[in-house]
């Protein structure tokens, strides 16, 4: 998948959901009985209300061992600069499953807080799930580096100002909140390095 | 001539894309496109633009303000860009060739930002965001206002009523629809129509986010329930990439003969968004020219709204739920007094579970801010259901701030014959909108006759008509009364029923009413409900959990055609069936297979239900603090052991801990509040700068369970709110919770006010962010892992009370 220099939305189908993940999320395991069985029930009710939506766009960059640069930008991180080794492109990305699940979410935790918590863990399972989803649709024609987030290692978690002006957010729906927080809350940004001479 | 005035009699043309044609002019990723309106490289550019949309044939330009606001700009520049932007316009204006009428816009685009409960902007941020810009607007020569590409119904009310607020221009709204039809944050034409036509939006309509066939639905909707002109403005098709950049496919002039459609079917303000140019609006123009002008009718409908769908009266009868009202209620009252909101919340959960279609919102009590607190529930019953509210008071300090605050298009209860109550109301309803039961009582009471009631009712239209409310917007309450007290009390409510629907008026009734006094009140209900319904009820305040008043609904609904192929009817009546079942599966009290009774097994398995079930039957031989403390509090214990040895995990301590809540709440009900023994007051609250709760709401859920009284101040509290609860209670325990790094300076300043001013309390925190050493650093008495650690710990403080 090639992607635009200017910012563009794509939208995913649901991938699998992993149970176990979801319960490591929840700090649980599965018991083959009230907690599984209330997972299922999660699931029924979440799945309708989620949608999988990408925000991304490609930025030139250049790597120096202090960060990472645009033509007007410097983000300052020694990690992402090295995870960004050997890489002309990255691709600036923001994935999102959309704010009715943090409705869903908030109405249980006043009426049945076991549901609520193992909603929380599915949000958290299913956007990863949707930008591993992302990723490896990238990595269909090019040779990406692991994706890398605000908020990681050395990359400070206010680089989501920056990320918001580099990303319309508003085009799925998410804004970025004082605390450098995004709502919806399961949603991701983050970074990934195209390496150079490898693209199609 | 007004511009208003120009519609009357006029397609008014908009302009097209602003931010696409900046892009290909040179604006660079991340650069606020306002900003060009003050640089002398950039500024002709912007002015160019403007001129070419005027010169293809726009009748309103929209000033390059879109995204000017005080999130973006501080105070000097924002007024600076505003004034830069509409002074750009109006050179444009000056410069461009073609004689038709030429209006310029103040720009108003959303913040950026999500508003509370999501996001973390206020309400009152948000209109104050807004004012500022809407006042230089003013200030610097605006001809109308307009909000464009909300997609956020709260948001676009903030900015509604910041308009309405601080400028006599005339407002223009237009919100963005997703694929769905719907918003980002739900709402339906529909809804969106109900709520901005009445705070008086003079036109309304969608723009952006997708091109002008796939809008088409979206816009028919508009066009049959709005009464003002609708306007629209698409993008130019959906973005395809082509050589990695994103280009609009839809040429100028497939773009324009599917806009004029929307014109052929009513729409009365048309242009262009995302991806169109001057050249989409000249191959507009064209294609408009010759078109007929259809009329914008009254729609004379009357519709309330929740944040996501309306709510129509006078089609199918309405049910409007009565139980969030204390009058009578023991336990409601107790909830008010505690600020017990889950309680509270709960019972408009279940009555939305049961059928009904609105809420009723009463809190009145005497001693009880009724203000902040009717807000406050209102606002939370908004964050977990998606059904129309209707706002019961009688203090019109608290109706007015409730309506402000509404997302939606309220139901107001009530207004009534007096002059006292007509002068409140009617005012608060030309300012937000909303629909109002019209009660038929004046300053001499009640009048015995329905004759009388239908005189009052008459007099009422007058008073609203004069002041500008049509009676469309009124919904007539004849008043039921007591029909133990007076035998002609339900022959007389029936008859204003009857001659009110027959002079056009849509009705309401609190049905209850009728029985009081009486044994066996639902049989009474339901047949006087029937009978109302017959007459030509429209609505009913009352009681969904009620099996009669349900079965009089759908029956009566599938006696009319009202239920096509009866499947409500159907779906009801196998609801019907298991709740007639609900019975304890082992006798109460009996030991089970395993060690322990029925309900410490049932609290054990986390079973809800049955643990109620178990308590209630339980409750007929043993005293409720014995079954507490040799049930309730050893099951919880088991389960609590269960999860320090990790043998059990998170969510078996949750479901656990709410079947315990549900034995409690069964518990309470039977015993007064002040004699239930209970351990001390612990005040909780995830601190300042936080919206995390799920972790709090575990530990305050445990802390429930084990009889403390606990003060849930919710998330984002500030260090002297949580030291003013503390103080008010004497409280010997706060428990803190913060989930970001960010906010642990926020608990560091809270645990220091605390120390400091409440020396008597001890401070535990907890959250994903903390450790033992973190928390040590911050000067906190004790620092949880879990919440079972918290328990432990409440524990010992109040073994060391007295």
């Amino acid at each position: 998948m090639q992607i635009s220099s200017q910012n563009q939305v794509l939208t995913f189908d649901a991938p699998p959901v992993d149970r176990r993940e979801v319960l490591r999320y929840a700090r649980a395991r599965a018991d083959g009985g009230a907690v599984d069985a209330l997972l299922t029930a999660c699931l029924a009710e979440a799945e309708p209300l989620l949608t999988y939506r990408v925000l991304c766009r490609r930025l030139d960059i250049t790597v120096t061992p202090d960060g990472v640069g645009t033509a007007e930008l410097f983000f300052a991180s020694r990690q992402l600069a090295e995870r960004m080794t050997d890489c002309a492109q990255a691709v600036l990305f923001a994935a999102t499953v959309g704010l009715p699940l943090d409705r869903l979410i908030a109405r249980y935790q006043r009426t049945d807080p076991p549901r609520a918590l193992l909603l929380n863990a599915l949000g958290a399972e299913r956007v990863e799930a949707l930008c591993d989803a992302f990723c490896a649709a990238l990595a269909a024609d090019a040779v990406c580096t692991q994706r890398f987030s605000p908020g990681y290692g050395d990359l400070p978690l206010e680089t989501q100002q920056t990320v918001f002006r580099l990303l319309d957010g508003k085009r799925i729906g998410l804004a970025l909140q004082d605390s450098m927080l995004m709502s919806p809350s399961k949603s991701v940004t983050a970074f990934v390095g195209l390496k150079t001479g490898e693209n199609e | 001539m007004k511009i208003t005035d120009y519609m009357q009699t006029h397609l008014l043309l908009l302009d097209g894309g602003m931010g696409t044609l900046l892009q290909a002019a040179g604006l660079r990723p991340g650069e606020a496109p306002e900003r060009w309106n003050l640089d002398p490289l950039h500024r002709s550019l912007v002015c160019n633009i403007h001129r070419q949309y005027f010169e293809a044939g726009s009748n309103l330009v929209n000033a390059n303000t879109f995204g000017a606001n005080r999130l973006h700009y501080n105070e000097e520049e924002l007024e600076a860009v505003v004034a830069a932007g509409l002074e750009l316009a109006r050179k444009a204006r000056a410069e461009a060739a073609g004689d038709q009428p030429k209006y310029i816009a103040l720009d108003l685009g959303p913040t950026g930002k999500l508003l509370k409960p999501y996001g973390d902007l206020s309400f009152d941020g948000a209109v104050s965001i807004f004012a500022q810009v809407v006042q230089l607007g003013v200030k610097h020569g605006a001809d109308c206002i307009f909000i464009e590409t909300m997609n956020d119904s709260l948001e676009t009310k903030a900015a509604l009523l910041a308009a309405k607020e601080n400028s006599d221009l005339p407002v223009f709204v237009s919100n963005a629809y997703g694929a769905d039809g719907k918003l980002m944050t739900g709402a339906s034409p529909a809804a969106m129509v109900a709520m901005l036509e009445g705070m008086g939006a003079d036109a309304i309509g969608l723009n952006c986010s997708l091109g002008p066939e796939a809008l088409l639905p979206a816009v028919r909707d508009y066009l049959v329930h709005a009464s003002v002109p609708v306007l629209f403005k698409p993008n130019a098709g959906l973005p395809t990439e082509i050589d990695g950049k994103a280009v609009y496919t839809l040429q100028p002039e497939d773009f324009a003969a599917q806009t004029a459609e929307a014109v052929r079917l009513g729409v009365r303000a048309a242009g262009g968004c995302c991806g169109t140019t001057p050249a989409y609006i000249k191959a507009l123009a064209e294609a408009v020219r010759d078109l007929p002008l259809l009329p914008t009718e009254e729609k004379k409908e009357t519709v309330i709204s929740s944040y996501t769908h309306a709510v129509t009266f006078g089609k199918m009868p309405v049910l409007i739920g009565e139980r969030i009202n204390p009058t009578g209620k023991k336990r409601f009252k107790e909830a008010l007094r505690t600020h017990d909101l889950d309680y509270i919340l709960g019972e408009g959960l279940r009555q939305q579970e049961n059928g009904a279609q609105v809420l009723d919102v009463n809190v009145g009590l005497p001693e009880i801010d009724e203000p902040a607190l009717l807000c406050e529930v209102m606002q939370e019953l908004q964050a977990v259901s998606d059904l129309p509210l209707q706002i019961d008071t009688s203090d019109p300090v608290a109706m007015e701030r409730a309506l402000r605050y509404y997302n939606g298009c309220p139901l107001i209860n009530s207004v009534n014959g007096k002059a006292e109550s007509m002068a409140a109301i009617f005012p608060l309803m030309q300012k937000y909108g909303g629909v109002a039961i019209a009660l038929t009582l004046d300053e001499t009471g009640i009048p015995a006759s329905a004759e009388g009631r239908v005189v009052i009712a008459e007099r009422i239209i007058a008073a609203a008509e004069a002041a500008g409310i049509p009676r469309h917007r009124l919904i007539f309450d004849p008043l039921a009364m007591a029909v133990s007290a007076d035998p002609t009390a339900a022959e007389t409510a029936l008859e204003a029923v009857r001659r009110l629907h027959a002079m056009g008026c849509l009705t309401s009734m609190g049905v209850s009413n009728i029985s009081f006094g009486l044994p066996a009140r639902d049989a009474i209900n339901g047949v006087f409900f029937a009978c109302a319904l017959e007459r030509g009820l429209s609505a009913a305040i009352m009681n969904p959990d009620s099996a009669e008043m349900m079965k009089t609904y759908y029956a009566f609904r599938a006696l009319h055609g009202m239920d096509a192929d009866f499947s409500d009817y159907i779906a009801f009546a196998q609801r019907l069936q298991p709740a007639q079942t609900a019975q304890p599966t082992s006798p109460a009290g009996a030991p089970t297979a395993e060690s322990g009774t029925a309900l410490l097994e049932a609290i054990c398995k986390g079973l809800r239900e049955q643990a109620a079930a178990q308590t209630k039957a339980l409750l007929e031989t043993r005293a409720p603090l014995e079954i507490v403390n040799e049930e309730i509090i050893p099951a919880l214990d088991r389960v609590g052991i269960g999860y320090e040895k990790k043998q059990l995990y998170l969510p078996q301590l949750l479901m656990s801990a709410e079947a315990a809540k549900s034995a409690f709440e069964v518990i309470k009900a039977a015993v007064p509040a002040g004699a239930r023994g209970g351990k001390c007051a612990v005040v909780i609250a995830t601190v300042r700068g936080d919206i995390h709760d799920i972790g709090k709401n575990i530990v305050k859920l445990l802390l429930e369970n084990y009889g403390f009284a606990v003060t849930d101040l919710g998330k984002d509290v500030t260090p002297e709110a949580i030291r003013d609860a503390v103080a008010a209670q004497h409280a010997p325990l706060a428990a803190l919770s913060a989930l970001m790094t960010t906010t642990v300076p926020a608990m560091a300043e809270t645990v220091r006010l605390l120390h400091a001013e409440a020396p008597w309390c001890k401070v535990m925190v907890g959250g994903a962010v903390l450790t033992q050493d973190y928390a040590d650093r911050i000067g906190a008495d004790f620092y949880s892992p879990d919440a079972m650690g918290a328990v432990r710990y409440a524990e010992q403080i109040d073994a060391a009370q007295e």
